[in-house]
């Protein structure tokens, strides 16, 4: 039994902790929160380019580390517990994970440039309330290019390119688009997370490459978000995590009644409802990092058990780390609603809960039929 | 990250399945349990507990000399795993083996371990464990039964409760009060107890699930020698945390129907396309898988040979109340029906109904759900435990009720 991970990468997550610590401190999250104009860190985002963790999934054929999924998790975490406010995830894991769904040759063309920074990827499905699907999609590919309208794009007006979910005949398909191209006009858009930018992007008669086979959008698309969902579930591990410490903290040095408010069950037992929380969702998450790092086939219910448990252990997690703190909670300057915010971006931003609880229990059914 | 046993590690998983394969069956429809009579389950367990013991396996991780294998506590969990897959009669033993010997192992004289633990792990004599009692279940050291000296001998009289097997163990390890003068956690002393001698009279509990597992036990005048001390008088309670410490490692399956038996059930029914039933599934499954996995980190860190952290601990808070949850959701989605108790007329032999009355019970046995919370929130993230008034007011002088 070997169901955590190697020396290696818990050397690499530790390491990955110390700079992070460092170089993106609460100050640096601020920096983004509260200017407008500021979409994201850049002097973390050059940083974090020089390390190679972009490359950290990519083989070393296309500039990449090499190392593989399980290292991306273990880096995923620790983006989580600090709110990094820089496109990693939407580069390293949605754009990164969607080229791997590509030929060698898009692979080569694109790679080289996560590698070194040139290229900040994103992931634009939405278009509007609801989860999209082949059904409501507007955004259409004819000829080898797309029309549409894009709203939210998570990092859409710093993305160098996008994949994008588009109608396609009867069907969808999965198209990659440099954003810097023709036919392309980008907003950015307020959101309920400010630490990280947002833009409505519109495409007219913008060029687009296929990724796959055209019609195949659905199919890849689930593919795309099954791999996307275990690597966020460990940002938001790593949120929830965090939220804990903050909470557990306070509780200890804040005084009411002549004691630290941690010595009161209704805030003990508030703790220990998030601990058991972040502890299935923590095993949930290894069993979701295992799946992927193994192509296991059954990534699909280890994916949306992953998501599922992690979505609700930071959104509890951060909101009871506010009640913990009292009114102090709910002050700017106080970093719990940074964590509440986050963990809301991270719930909905590749399917939220419900649509992965239908996922879930279609994995379970085609599982309990075959 | 893998799922595989080591090389040592599935030899050994060869060796106890070879061996437990030649004594039991595998899991049927109907557990043994549930087809033969007390009696004959009763000889089957003792039979099947001497074949284990005869053979070394009757305890995993204890040393040769005191009947066990000498193996890991990784051993353990891959003997139990493997006896898991059997329909194994293996009740009778577990708190004797697994609280009661360890305690007379760690405090008893060279006697007491002659006479009573290669008995214990042959399964010739059953031992059981009286601490709980009416006004003292969460704050255990409260307890009343009372000790008083007498010559060389101890006189007992008192009220334990919850006791599991206490109709049938020869003996029992008895946490009584000898100082009701001092603070309560140094007015205690631990006994070992022939549960067959006069005076003591262990009455079946009728519980509110309607059944009689378990049982209250008095002592009237019961004697009880000197010599049958564990520990020092007064240092009860430090004996007890040594019991309590050595409660089994954690590694049974899941208390009751879980998510796959309810979703079962939902298809025959013809519900499975209900929205709010299908959400809540998911998150049945999403926590049980949770917990399962979460065994899976204990098990990796004993593989490896270093301790297990405490994730371990969130077990019965979960496996407990989605217990509940899962029962309750599938009566109701049987309507009026659901109230139905009889097994022949019922989906499932009215598993769900059954186990519905049995989950109250299992979120209080063995530490209720606050209990577990208080213990998660002190010993592993370090919050303060409460500000106490009975930790040093002589006993006779604490308020009670």
């Amino acid at each position: 039994m070997n169901f955590d991970f190697s020396e290696d990468q818990k050397f690499l997550g530790n390491e990955a902790r110390k700079f992070l610590e460092s170089s993106c401190t609460s100050a640096v999250v601020r920096g983004v929160l509260n200017d407008d104009d500021v979409s994201h860190d850049a002097d973390l985002w050059k940083k974090i380019v020089e390390m190679g963790w972009l490359g950290a999934a990519i083989p070393e054929e296309n500039g990449g580390l090499g190392l593989g999924m399980l290292e991306m998790c273990v880096l995923a975490e620790e983006m989580g517990r600090v709110l990094a406010p820089v496109p990693f995830a939407s580069t390293a894991y949605f754009f990164t994970e969607a080229v791997k769904l590509g030929d060698k040759s898009q692979q080569a063309e694109y790679f080289p440039g996560i590698v070194n920074g040139d290229i900040i990827g994103c992931y634009a499905a939405s278009e509007g309330p609801g989860a999209p699907n082949a059904a409501n999609l507007t955004t259409e590919l004819k000829g080898g290019k797309i029309s549409g309208t894009k709203i939210p794009v998570t990092d859409g007006d710093i993305a160098t390119h996008a994949v994008v979910l588009v109608k396609d005949g009867s069907g969808s398909s999965l198209v990659l688009v440099d954003l810097q191209g023709e036919g392309v006009t980008r907003n950015t858009v307020k959101t309920l997370d400010p630490t990280r930018s947002h833009a409505e992007i519109t495409f007219k008669d913008a060029p687009a490459t296929l990724l796959g086979k055209s019609g195949d959008g659905a199919r890849l698309n689930e593919d795309l978000l099954n791999r996307v969902a275990v690597l966020l579930a460990f940002e938001q591990l790593g949120g929830a995590s965090r939220a804990l410490e903050m909470a557990k903290d306070y509780a200890l040095e804040r005084y009411a009644f002549g004691k630290p408010i941690g010595g009161n069950q209704a805030i003990k037992h508030k703790l220990a409802d998030i601990y058991v929380k972040n502890e299935i969702a923590r095993s949930n998450c290894f069993y979701g990092a295992w799946a992927l790092s193994t192509g296991a086939a059954e990534l699909p219910e280890a994916a949306a058990a992953s998501r599922l448990a992690a979505s609700e252990a930071f959104w509890f997690a951060s909101k009871e780390n506010i009640q913990t703190h009292g009114g102090m909670g709910f002050t700017w300057e106080v970093d719990c609603h940074l964590y509440y915010r986050r963990a809301k971006l991270l719930a909905v931003q590749a399917g939220a809960p419900p649509v992965w609880k239908e996922k879930l229990v279609r994995a379970l059914e085609t599982k309990n039929a075959a | 990250m893998d799922f595989n046993d080591t090389k040592e590690e599935a030899a050994f998983r060869k060796e106890a399945h070879d061996f437990i394969a030649k004594h039991l069956q595998p899991k049927g429809n109907k557990p043994i349990r549930q087809t033969m009579s007390g009696d004959d389950y009763m000889k089957a367990a003792k039979a099947w507990q001497k074949a284990k013991a005869t053979a070394g396996y009757a305890k995993i991780t204890w040393p040769k000399e005191m009947g066990g294998y000498g193996g890991t506590a990784m051993q353990q969990v891959i003997w139990n795993q493997e006896e898991g897959k059997f329909d194994s009669p293996g009740g009778p033993f577990t708190i004797g083996l697994g609280m009661c010997i360890p305690t007379v192992i760690a405090f008893g004289s060279d006697e007491h371990k002659k006479r009573y633990v290669q008995k214990a792990v042959l399964g010739e004599e059953i031992w059981c464990q009286l601490f709980s009692e009416p006004s003292a279940g969460s704050d255990v050291a409260g307890l009343k039964t009372k000790a008083v000296k007498d010559g060389d001998e101890w006189v007992i009289n008192g009220q334990k409760v919850w006791t599991s097997g206490a109709h049938y163990s020869d003996y029992g390890i008895l946490l009584v009060r000898t100082d009701p003068k001092v603070p309560k956690h140094k007015g205690l002393t631990m006994f070992i107890v022939d549960m067959k001698q006069e005076g003591v009279e262990a009455r079946p509990i009728h519980q509110a699930s309607g059944g009689r597992e378990f049982n209250e036990v008095y002592f009237t005048d019961v004697r009880i020698k000197d010599s049958d001390r564990l520990g020092d008088v007064g240092q009860g309670w430090k004996v007890a945390i040594v019991t309590l410490m050595n409660e089994r490692l954690a590694v049974g399956g899941s208390p009751g129907p879980d998510w796959s038996e309810i979703m079962n059930y939902a298809k025959d029914a013809g519900t499975m396309e209900d929205a709010a039933f299908r959400a809540k599934l998911a998150d049945w499954y999403v926590a049980a898988q949770g917990y399962s996995l979460t065994k899976l980190r204990t098990q990796t860190a004993l593989s490896k040979g270093q301790t297990p952290g405490p994730e371990n601990s969130i077990g019965k808070i979960i496996t407990a109340n989605q217990l509940q949850d899962i029962c309750n959701s599938a009566i109701e989605m049987q309507d009026h029906y659901g109230l139905i108790t009889e097994q022949d007329r019922m989906p499932a032999d009215a598993l769900f109904q059954q186990s519905f009355m049995w989950a109250p019970g299992l979120r209080i046995a063995g530490g209720t759900d606050e209990i577990l919370k208080n213990i998660i929130s002190e010993r592993v993230l370090g919050l303060p435990g409460d500000i106490r008034v009975d930790k040093t007011a002589p006993f006779d002088e604490l308020k009670s009720g």
